[in-house]
């Protein structure tokens, strides 16, 4: 499989002022502090990790809504970071995101309908007549009635909304589509339809997909791949079934461990790993290894030197210089 | 004897859009020092069920329209002002989804700690202050003499979320009221939070009513399930009879659609429909029109809970009437 997106070196800093006529730099927040990835067409690529860590961060700098400090994102040999701001615009039909909350991301005052069409002439001017099939197609894809599309977003529930957001998404027929919690904020019943969905859409169309959770059992049921961050850096990698059921990394491990598992005798069962405290502020990052203050395995070492993701086994990645004594 | 006993609870709120029948009929009872799971989805009714025990009910527009909460020998719902007064954040207390919404923000944290014990313990500052700071300590709270005279904004999610558990637990209560505790929360700091309510409660032997939509959580944490529906309880049973037996298929269909059971590449079970607008009375089982069990009597006859085996009830009308065996849905195939 070909290269489709690559992330080089890439990183985001947020400067922190103080001061009001003085004002002065004092330090700055590292979301995303070094990242490096690639992922391949038709690949979904789920993102995970706590609050803070810089998930939202990395997506908003691969799709340039906010400036990179470093690095490098290049979609299809193209190097985004380089070109002009116009440019990013003109490239922009190429990504498309879906949001956390579908109450937030329509326009209120739009319909469906015109929320769809706007979507699909960002990419080509199309006659009117065309437009209307094309939009009835999109709605019928995602599942809502096309008889619909001249409702407001209010006319509809949670679910439907975020069809709507997902028909959205596709309107211009992006190459790469960025899912930011696209269920966490819907029941239980509704989050398996819009997953379903999901998984349909990216195996019928090819679609590439980087889909952010929090939800590692959700991550592990729709992504190929899994990329585990902490504190702005890639901490594991690999593919999804094997991280999730055999973590290598101590927080990979902790994280899955904190999963409760809907099943009571399984949960009797299971050794839990209680990580102490929260994570720490990505103003002023620990030394060496991030997680080192509340990871169970840390020795001296790991404040010394912060480890890179390295290879550990055959298509797995960790970023810890444990692995092979844990 | 139970410590609380709910018998035919209604709440309904008269909206300008119609009447919302939010909690329709509900009965349940808490043991002393036993853990029970209210699930449900948005908009079943399972914080109403209990903002109406405390009182916390808006009224106008809500409206407790009939049933009796029996907590002691008193009736919460009917009790006066005073005595319900006495009861709440003493004897019951209670701690939400929002740590950050629910903590005043212009209040030093040992303000906010020591208000119970002044109001309901009659104690001295300095003594109260004395019982604030080993009740953040108990919490998990580091160097807890100077972090008590800090602001809510100062603490972390986790954090905070410990100072309200101290909160609540500061006087003692018989029963705690715990609403989406961990729903705000990451999974890491989640797994804390609810070691640390299962600890604080085996060393003070409160009761707790947990209200969660996660089937995870209440598999980890609770003895006893309610599962909620428009309203209703639809099925009660202690937590492994849930999960191993589920005698109402709604409860078998939740369970069926979590991504957590299911294989790669594998559909997920979806339930079709939506849940039923309460503002419309209808006759028969508010599941009917998305249940793959549905029969003709379903839309005829209202359900109510009745015990299958001792300690496990549904609702279901024809796993009642033994028509059938298995609830769970077999050769689905999934809508998309």
């Amino acid at each position: 499989m070909s290269i489709f997106l690559e992330l080089e070196n890439l990183k985001t800093h947020f400067p922190v002022y103080r001061g009001a006529i003085f004002r002065r730099q004092i330090g700055s927040v590292k979301a995303v502090d070094g990242i490096d990835l690639q992922v391949s067409k038709g690949e979904i690529l789920g993102l995970v990790g706590e609050s803070g860590c810089g998930k939202s961060t990395l997506a908003r700098a691969i799709v340039q809504l906010i400036p990179t400090t470093q690095g490098a994102v290049i979609l299809e040999g193209r190097n985004l970071s380089e070109i002009s701001r116009g440019a990013v615009r003109a490239e922009r039909v190429n990504f498309q995101m879906i949001f956390q909350d579908p109450y937030a991301s329509l326009n209120p005052r739009m319909t469906v309908y015109d929320t769809l069409a706007e979507a699909i002439q960002t990419r080509q001017q199309i006659d009117k007549k065309l437009l209307l099939e094309k939009v009835g197609r999109l709605m019928r894809t995602v599942g809502l009635p096309a008889n619909q599309m001249r409702r407001y977003p209010h006319e509809f529930s949670g679910g439907q909304r975020q069809r709507i957001a997902i028909a959205r998404a596709l309107a211009p027929e992006p190459k790469l589509i960025i899912a930011d919690e696209p269920v966490s904020a819907l029941d239980v019943s509704i989050q398996s339809q819009i997953l379903n969905l999901i998984a349909n859409l990216c195996r019928e169309m090819q679609l590439t997909m980087i889909f952010i959770s929090h939800d590692i059992s959700v991550v592990k049921y729709i992504s190929d791949r899994i990329a585990v961050m902490y504190l702005g850096r890639l901490v594991e990698l690999g593919p999804a079934t094997e991280v999730v059921e055999k973590p290598l990394h101590p927080y990979t491990k902790a994280l899955v461990s904190a999963i409760p598992i809907p099943d009571p005798q399984v949960e009797r069962r299971r050794q839990r790993i209680i990580l102490q405290g929260d994570p720490p502020s990505p103003m002023s990052p620990p030394t060496g290894c991030a997680f080192h203050p509340r990871c169970p395995f840390a020795i001296a070492a790991c404040k010394a030197q912060r480890p890179e993701l390295e290879q550990k086994e055959s298509n797995r990645f960790a970023a810890c210089i444990r692995i092979g004594e844990i | 004897m139970a410590l609380l006993e709910v018998e035919n609870l209604r709440t309904y709120f008269y909206t300008r859009g119609g009447v919302v029948r939010a909690v329709d009929n509900v009965s349940f009872m808490l043991e002393p020092g036993e853990t029970m799971g209210i699930v449900g989805e948005s908009g079943s009714g399972k914080s109403v069920t209990c903002y109406s025990l405390l009182g916390l009910i808006p009224r106008p527009p809500g409206k407790i329209v009939s049933g009796s909460a029996l907590f002691g020998g008193v009736d919460l719902l009917s009790c006066p002002k005073e005595q319900l007064r006495r009861i709440q954040g003493k004897r019951i207390s209670m701690i939400f989804q929002d740590p950050m919404t629910s903590l005043n923000p212009y209040m030093r944290v040992s303000d906010q700690l020591v208000e119970p014990l002044l109001v309901h313990d009659k104690m001295s500052r300095s003594q109260a202050l004395t019982k604030a700071i080993t009740s953040l300590e108990e919490v998990g709270i580091q160097d807890a003499a100077n972090r008590i005279n800090l602001y809510p904004h100062q603490f972390s999610g986790g954090m905070r979320q410990r100072v309200m558990i101290a909160m609540a637990l500061i006087s003692r209560p018989e029963i705690l009221v715990a609403d989406e505790p961990t729903t705000a929360l990451d999974v890491t700091v989640q797994a804390q939070i609810l070691e640390l309510i299962r600890q604080r409660q085996k060393d003070l032997g409160t009761a707790v009513i947990f209200i969660t939509h996660d089937l995870g959580v209440v598999a980890s944490f609770c003895n006893r399930v309610n599962v909620m529906y428009a309203g209703r309880i639809v099925e009660s049973a202690p937590t492994d009879e849930i999960f191993a037996r589920p005698m109402h298929p709604y409860n078998a269909s939740l369970q069926q659609s979590i991504p957590a059971l299911h294989k790669k590449g594998q559909a997920l079970f979806t339930i079709p429909g939506l849940p039923p607008d309460l503002t419309i009375e209808f006759r028969g089982c508010p599941f009917a029109s998305r249940c793959a069990h549905v029969g003709e009597i379903c839309k005829e006859q209202d359900p109510a809970l009745k015990q299958i085996v001792p300690g496990h009830g549904t609702s279901c009308i024809r796993f009642q009437r033994g028509e059938i065996a298995d609830v769970r849905i077999k050769n689905f195939v999934s809508a998309v």
